[in-house]
Parts: C-alpha cells; sequence; structure tokens
C-alpha cells in the first residue's frame, strides 16, 4: 500500500503520533487500519502498546518512556512501506435498531420543523445509509460516524441537557450517533438504540471498531421493549455482515 | 475487610490504570499522582501495580476489620489514628478495630493510602481502577466494605522516605503537542510568559486554568489524546486532561505534559498558580 504521505512526530514520552492527510476518507482509514493491524501483529509487543486509530491519524501509546524517538520513526517509516502487503481488518457492517417513537425521540417533531421536513422524512434519511465508523472516543464505546446526509444537518443544542439517557441517538452537525452511557449532552436526540455498545462486563466490551459501518432501522416501542429485556438477561443478537468479502 | 464509615469527598481504589482499551474510548485511569502512590506502595514493599486508595482534599474514616500495615503519601490530610496523629510517608502497623480517619488539609490536594498487599476490590478490564461506567461504583460509599488481606509479621527495610517535594512546585514541565507549530507569537507568549490560576472546574478527568490565551481558528480531525494533553479551545481557554480524561478529542494539543508534570499538577487545588516550562 503505503500510497499516503504520512508525517511522524513524537506525543510527550511515551507516544508517537502518525498522521495521513487531513481528509475524511475511508480510503485514509482502511490504509491506517491495514497498518494498525500490521504493526500490531508483527513489529510492536502488543502488551506494551496502544494503537488508537482516528480520522486521518494512529496514535502509538507505550506503557513506559520511548527511549529513542529517531529510531522508532525510521523503524515506523519501513514497516509502512512493507505493509502494503499485510492484510486487511476484517470489517463489519452492523445493522442497529432504532426506536423513533416520540417517547425517545425527544427532539424528532422539532429536528424535523427547523430541516423543514416530515418526520418520516428524517427517519427515512436516517436510516436510508450505512455509517462508517471513523473513531471510537469521548466516552466509552462512542463512535463518531461519517455519512450524514447533509439534508440532516442540524446545530447541536443551545444548552445541552445535564442529562441524556444511554442509548439515545442524536444528531448534530455534521454527526449523527449513539450515546453508550447516560452522560449530559447537547446533541438533538431522535431515537434510541436498545443495544448496548459498551459492556464492561463482557470479554469484548465494545462490538464495534473503527472502520466498521453501522447502519440503523427503525423498530416499533414493542420492539424496543423486547431489545431491552433480551439486553439485560445478555442475549442480545445484533445482525452483523462482513464487509471484505 | 475495611469498613468505610464515612467515604469522605471524592475516594476512589486506583491502580497504575487499564491498557489496551483506549481504541474503544476507555480512559486509561490510575492514580493522579502516580508518585506519590508509587511512594505508599514501596514503603510497605507492595508490587507497584497493587491497587491504593485515592483520597481528594478531605479523607474518609476507615474501620480496619483485621490487622495490618498502611502507608499515606502525597497530600498531608491530617490522618489520625485513633484519634492520635500518624506521619505521611512513614509505614504503620495497625491493629483489628483501629478507625484511621482524616482532618484539615496542609498541603497537596490528593493522598494515598496504601495497605499491606494493596485493597482487592474487583479487577474490571484488567484493573482495579474506579471509573463511571467501566467498574460498578466510581467512588467508595459510606457503609461499604473494602477487601484487605490480614498481614501481621511485616518487617519494613524502611520505615519512612522522604518524597520529593512536589506539593511545592509550581513549574510544569510540558513538550510541544502535536499542534504546537500553529501557534502565532502572541498565543506563544500569552502560554509561556504568564502564569496560570487553577479554576475549580477540575476533577479526575481534566483540570481546567482561569486565564486564557488569545482565541484561535486552528481547525483539525478529531485524534488521541493522553493523560497530560493540554487542548486549547477556540476561545483560548486551556484544558489539561488527567487519568480518566477523554481518549479522543477535537480541539488542538498545543502541549503534552512529563509525567512528573501530572503528578505535580494532580496536587494543585483550585486558587493555585502554576507555570508552563517548555522542556
Amino acid at each position: 500500500m503505503s500510497r499516503f504521505p504520512i508525517s511522524i512526530q513524537p506525543f510527550g514520552e511515551q507516544a508517537v503520533l502518525i498522521e495521513w492527510p487531513e481528509k475524511v476518507e475511508e480510503a485514509i482509514l482502511y490504509d491506517i487500519l491495514q497498518f494498525s493491524q500490521h504493526l500490531r501483529t508483527r513489529c510492536l509487543d502488543p502488551d506494551a502498546w496502544e494503537l488508537v486509530p482516528a480520522y486521518n491519524s494512529l496514535a502509538l501509546v507505550r506503557r513506559t518512556d520511548i527511549p529513542d524517538f529517531h529510531k522508532v520513526k525510521r523503524e515506523l517509516l519501513s514497516w509502512y512501506a512493507e505493509a502494503e502487503d499485510s492484510e486487511i481488518p476484517e470489517r463489519f457492517l452492523w445493522k442497529l435498531p432504532v426506536c423513533y417513537d416520540p417517547k425517545f425521540g425527544i427532539d424528532l417533531d422539532d429536528v424535523a420543523s427547523r430541516l423543514g421536513k416530515s418526520v418520516w422524512d428524517v427517519i427515512q434519511l436516517h436510516t436510508r445509509q450505512a455509517y462508517t465508523v471513523y473513531c471510537i472516543g469521548f466516552l466509552p464505546g462512542f463512535m463518531y460516524l461519517g455519512g450524514l446526509p447533509s439534508e440532516l444537518e442540524v446545530p447541536r443544542k443551545e444548552v445541552p441537557r445535564l442529562k441524556v439517557v444511554a442509548g439515545a441517538v442524536g444528531l448534530a452537525g455534521k454527526q449523527t450517533g449513539i450515546y453508550p452511557q447516560e452522560s449530559p449532552g447537547g446533541w438533538n436526540i431522535i431515537g434510541n438504540c436498545p443495544i448496548p455498545i459498551f459492556d464492561s462486563s463482557k470479554e469484548s466490551p465494545c462490538f464495534v471498531r473503527v472502520g466498521d459501518k453501522v447502519q440503523f432501522y427503525g423498530i416499533s416501542q414493542k420492539e424496543h421493549e423486547l431489545h431491552t429485556i433480551q439486553a439485560e438477561v445478555g442475549i442480545s443478537a445484533v445482525e452483523k455482515i462482513p464487509l471484505n468479502a | 475487610m475495611l469498613k468505610v464509615r464515612k467515604a469522605g469527598f471524592f475516594t476512589s481504589i486506583q491502580d497504575q490504570g487499564r491498557f489496551g482499551f483506549r481504541d474503544i474510548g476507555v480512559p486509561v485511569s490510575g492514580a493522579m499522582d502516580a508518585y506519590s502512590a508509587s511512594i505508599a506502595n514501596s514503603l510497605l514493599e507492595n508490587a507497584e501495580d497493587m491497587a491504593v486508595m485515592e483520597l481528594t482534599m478531605t479523607g474518609p474514616t476507615l474501620e480496619f476489620g483485621q490487622a495490618t500495615y498502611l502507608a499515606i503519601s502525597g497530600a498531608d490530610i491530617s490522618p489520625r489514628m485513633n484519634d492520635r496523629p500518624v506521619r505521611i510517608n512513614e509505614v504503620h502497623s495497625v491493629a483489628k478495630g483501629d478507625v484511621l480517619s482524616f482532618g484539615k488539609l496542609v498541603h497537596g490536594f490528593r493522598a494515598y493510602l496504601a495497605v499491606k498487599d494493596g485493597f482487592g476490590t474487583e479487577k474490571v478490564m484488567g484493573s482495579r481502577s474506579f471509573y463511571r461506567h467501566i467498574t460498578p461504583i466510581h467512588t467508595i460509599r459510606d457503609q461499604m466494605e473494602i477487601p484487605i488481606a490480614t498481614a501481621r509479621h511485616f518487617e519494613p527495610k524502611i520505615s519512612s522516605l522522604s518524597p520529593e517535594p512536589f506539593h511545592k512546585e509550581h513549574v510544569l514541565e510540558v513538550h510541544r503537542g502535536p499542534e504546537f507549530d500553529a501557534l502565532d507569537d502572541r498565543q506563544l507568549e500569552g502560554l509561556f510568559a504568564n502564569q496560570f490560576i487553577i479554576a475549580k472546574e477540575n476533577d479526575r478527568m481534566a483540570y481546567q486554568l482561569k486565564e486564557s490565551i488569545p482565541p484561535h481558528q486552528i481547525s483539525m480531525l478529531t485524534s488521541a489524546t493522553l493523560p497530560g494533553t493540554v487542548q486549547y479551545t477556540p476561545a483560548g481557554k486551556l484544558i489539561l486532561l488527567m487519568k480518566d480524561g477523554q481518549t479522543t478529542g477535537g480541539y488542538p494539543r498545543i502541549l503534552q505534559l512529563t509525567p512528573t508534570a501530572i503528578c505535580i499538577l494532580a496536587q494543585k487545588r483550585p486558587g493555585d498558580t502554576v507555570r508552563f516550562h517548555l522542556k
């Protein structure tokens, strides 16, 4: 691969930051993930280093000080050159249910009127396409999703709410996403996803990974209830479709 | 068991933190002042990854259900055992039924209480560090019981230590952050020519500073942040991320505190002053 010019700089004493061209593009993200997988499996001790991909960057965080940045930089450049032939990580499309009922979509009417659309149109536009997970951060399991139709761009709320419930699905600017836990938040809430995105008691606490895609589909209040009960007893089943095939 | 009679203002269990989950948004957590935590552990000859109790500003009241040894380091919150003062940075033996309490904050902001062989709370995702939404609780609670081991015949190799007086230090050594080069001369002057007062908005996630530097219009895509990353908001506010800080952010990362500077900052309280010094 190595189709992109990358820059490498120290990030304090225990981390290195690798940057790609500053664009939101799937090709860049996938290049980062391929390189990241190559580093994790072939080059770096996975117990000593953490790799944090996001949009156009990959941070390598070490548990202890990096003794020689220039040596690491030289190694990274040569590893990047050889990563071309390395495997492309497995990616999935996750189909996530969202109840857009006014009980959960507390700002949906307001969003629809601000956008000059019907509630039905907003739901159609929101569920029509799959979104790419460009980053997971801010809160455990919080996905930064790319690919929101420009017709759904609406400013964040002027006064943030002190409490947004877990699973709340929001719109803000060019972004849409799910609040994985109850937290304060300024996004416009249009629905609720009953599938827990993050669960610290699970072997794999977050089933979604950076590079995956997410597509929402509408469900009724009854179905939301059923999913919630399934989640409580730990038998949530989420439809996932491999993307590499 | 250790019984919590009173939990104190913000008391939590912390070890060296949670590694390997930043890519799903999980902060590293761990003791804010890792230096003081390690002093307390090393006095007891505990392994460096053993969990300690982090006390903030005021301490808890704790009743020991068994004999052990303890050491306290970091802030001096006037610790007392059964109403007799005990010194910090020293090993003390504890009998069953002894009660440890705290009084006035003399210096620093966070104290670390270690017991022989550490606190045995549940490990979640490889760490005992409390963090909201990861561990069942994020602070200790009144009346809860915390597992500790019994220790009777411990002969410490050293009975006291004199740690570096970090609480007297107000220079924070920093490295250039990833977006440092985007700063202009006025912004650089604002950053290095002045001292800053710690704002009241400070917790385990971040410290904010009262004074601003000139505003900016530097834009960037969301990218990784670390404990010690200094974020620069468009209005000119500085946010110093700490151990529970978010793993990614969209504000320019203009400085990166050294690990020691994080420990120094963790002992500052609202109203204290700090200044940055480029390493």
